[in-house]
């Protein structure tokens, strides 16, 4: 393997595990910090790359539209978590199953009526940075990632901001290690966790929009994800944002050098990324970022 | 008293004939996932055969009835739906689900069964089972008949080396094998040589890897998904000035959606098809017209050029067969499937002991001058210029891959 071809493994290697962070992001909150079973945080994404879609047919750039999207997508993952709160979380221990199966259900929901709504084509979005590379010498970086990249780091700092700077922020870290100890304080933490949820919907959103930037989705694209997303989370340490930038750049990395690899190659490649999983839990069971 | 008692055996007759019931013919078509698209445009057209044949009064004087489940791409579902739609819904005969991977599973259960089951675009799917009564309606055989044109186009080009990037799934893995040995004996020596996961995210990696192969020909063997996301790489990557010919067994690149969005990208690479505009068969250009108008109801695949002649050829067979032997006995049904040519469609079909055509006709096409969002294109003759077989040949490969896509 030439070096020049392993450095540019290297470098779309990371722009790969920022993809992966972004997509992750959101479930790093609702699973990470609020300890949700979210399973259905790739549908929600998906459901965001097709009204990604849908106002990519007026005009509106992938990026902006998945901005835009936050806004409604965050009502919906309160509404959303406000339902899953009345009918299984204040019931009690037992929670934690029939959540993962009312998520299941939400998940299958999504995927139907995105069948009935749009049918199974696959959907792309166009922008002027899709379909381009960039060249450094011989190195060419497709420009889709390197977009990819950029809001991935923006949106890792904007919620790292917000959850040590703002009051709310801190809420959330609160609940998600001492919920009665937060109520003491005069929180109410339902509510705290309705907004977080909403924030992980949000994000949702918007790593919704880098899907369809980073390739074609079709409505049964969230079964490729539900590993990957919850692999680079419990990489991570539950609920760090700088984590799950870190996990997502080893996953990201790892993948692309085992891709070009000559005696490893593609079918290796998800093998040695959960390895890595395994392997790093096993040495530092709460992740890489985790207390 | 005559005419009474004739007219009375004329209505028992057609009582008779109404308590039988409709011919029950079962199937799963993936309707959702990878290959959604192309199934549902392949079902459109099963579902024209059968309101063509009611209207002409059925078959053995009953009507016909399809009864088809989704699916979803998925063949781990398959056997559970061929096993409900004999045991539970009784059905008289079967056709297979679209595609090798979701056909695959049910091929010992038709076996077990002994019963006749029509082929739906598989590859290879009746290979190691063996079974007698298998009729295959894709217009190829073996590796040999799918990938011999692309080779032989490359070796007129002056190709010694070949990469081989294919899907790790039952189809690719299936033509994958068989094109290793072909090339090798092709005196093509294999530089690159990777099988990849069904959930890759990015192609970026494995085009680099080939770029830097520098092979003289790249054979692909992928499905809808991955086809399209290795078309976008290869814009945004490139192959290398060295590749000479690319493409050959991507599965996508027939759909009209898929061509549609991946417009000019799609120039210069040269892949298998089934019919593109430009092949003469009796009566094909009809039904696409027809087919057209109802694509755009349905809302599936508008052009419909590669499976829905060919799904719309599995009932011509079976109306063939059925009124030949005027039953449904599986057996003899069978045997005349292997001992007539069908006249259907997509042209004449002999079968071979094996249930695949005797004589396969996959068709070798190069993407020319194809611009982007524009589907009515795709109906010019010229949008894919046949290079093989040599019998429907409408022009000569550009060379290398890079010199045509510009």
């Amino acid at each position: 393997m030439s070096f020049d071809l392993l450095l540019e493994a290297v470098l779309f290697g990371i722009l790969l595990g920022c993809f992966y962070a972004a997509v992750s992001m959101g479930l790093s909150v609702s699973f990470g910090l609020l300890d949700v079973p979210h399973v259905a945080h790739p549908a929600i994404m998906v459901l965001g790359a097709y009204c990604t879609w849908v106002l990519g047919r007026w005009g509106i750039d992938p990026i902006l539209a998945g901005v835009i999207l936050t806004a409604p997508f965050f009502l919906l993952g309160m509404a959303v978590y406000r339902f899953y709160y009345e009918a299984f979380e204040k019931r009690g221990s037992e929670a934690g199953v029939r959540g993962i199966a009312f998520f299941f259900g939400v998940a299958l929901i999504i995927e139907v009526g995105l069948i009935l709504g749009f049918g199974v084509d696959q959907r792309m979005v166009e922008a002027a940075y899709i379909g381009k590379s960039l060249s450094f010498g011989d190195i060419r970086l497709p420009m889709r990632t390197l977009a990819v990249f950029g809001v991935a780091l923006a949106m890792s700092a904007v919620l790292t901001l917000y959850m040590s700077k703002t009051f709310t922020g801190r809420a959330i870290k609160a609940v998600a290690q001492d919920e009665p100890a937060l109520r003491l304080m005069g929180a109410n933490p339902v509510r705290i966790k309705q907004w977080a949820f909403g924030i992980a919907t949000a994000a949702a959103a918007l790593g919704g929009a880098m899907l369809i930037v980073i390739g074609p989705v079709d409505p049964g694209m969230d079964r490729v994800y539900i590993g990957r997303t919850f692999a680079v989370v419990v990489l991570a340490g539950l609920g760090s944002m700088t984590g799950t930038i870190a996990a997502g750049l080893v996953l990201g990395i790892s993948e692309s050098i085992v891709l070009i690899h000559p005696d490893l190659g593609a079918s290796w490649a998800p093998a040695v990324s959960f390895t890595l999983l395994l392997v790093v839990l096993g040495v530092r069971p709460q992740g890489l970022f985790g207390r | 008293m005559r005419l009474l008692s004739f007219a009375a055996g004329i209505l028992f007759s057609a009582l008779a004939l109404a308590q039988q019931g409709p011919i029950k013919i079962g199937m799963s078509m993936p309707q959702t996932g990878s290959l959604g698209a192309g199934g549902k445009a392949a079902l459109l057209a099963l579902h024209m055969w059968v309101e063509d044949i009611n209207a002409k009064g059925g078959l053995l004087g009953r009507k016909v009835e399809l009864i088809a489940y989704d699916d979803q791409t998925n063949p781990a579902l398959t056997p559970a739906i061929y096993t409900k739609l004999l045991d539970v819904d009784k059905v008289d005969l079967l056709i297979a689900p679209y595609g090798t991977v979701p056909t695959a599973p049910i091929m010992p259960l038709v076996k077990q069964r002994d019963l006749l089951l029509m082929g739906n675009f598989s590859f290879q799917a009746n290979h190691t089972v063996k079974h007698d009564k298998w009729f295959n309606n894709a217009p190829w055989n073996n590796a040999s008949s799918w990938s011999d044109g692309f080779f032989e186009i490359g070796k007129k080009q002056g190709a010694k080396t070949v990469a081989f990037l294919a899907a790790d799934n039952e189809f690719a893995q299936n033509l994958a094998n068989g094109a290793r040995e072909l090339a090798k004996k092709a005196g093509l020596q294999t530089v690159y040589n990777q099988n990849y996961p069904p959930a890759t995210t990015d192609f970026s990696s494995l085009i680099r890897g080939v770029r830097a192969a520098k092979p003289d020909m790249v054979f692909v063997m992928s499905y809808p998904n991955d086809s399209v996301a290795i078309v976008r790489a290869v814009n945004e990557i490139g192959v290398g000035e060295s590749v000479k010919l690319f493409g050959g067994g991507m599965v996508g690149l027939q759909f009209t959606p898929i061509m549609e969005s991946l417009g000019s990208s799609l120039n210069g690479i040269v892949n298998y098809n089934s019919y593109v505009p430009g092949i003469k068969y009796p009566g094909i250009e009809e039904f696409l017209q027809r087919y057209s108008k109802r694509a755009v109801e349905a809302k599936v695949d508008p052009l419909g050029f590669y499976l829905p002649p060919f799904n719309y050829a599995i009932g011509q067979m079976l109306e063939q067969a059925i009124n030949g032997t005027k039953g449904l006995d599986q057996k003899k049904l069978a045997e005349y499937l292997h001992t007539h040519e069908m006249k259907t469609i997509v042209g004449p079909i002999k079968y071979g002991p094996d249930g695949e055509w005797a004589a396969p006709r996959v068709v070798q096409a190069q993407f020319r001058g194809v611009a982007d969002k524009n589907m009515e294109q795709f109906r010019q003759a010229g949008k894919q210029v046949v290079l093989y077989p040599e019998t429907y040949k409408t022009g000569e490969v550009v060379a290398p891959f890079e010199k045509a896509r510009k």
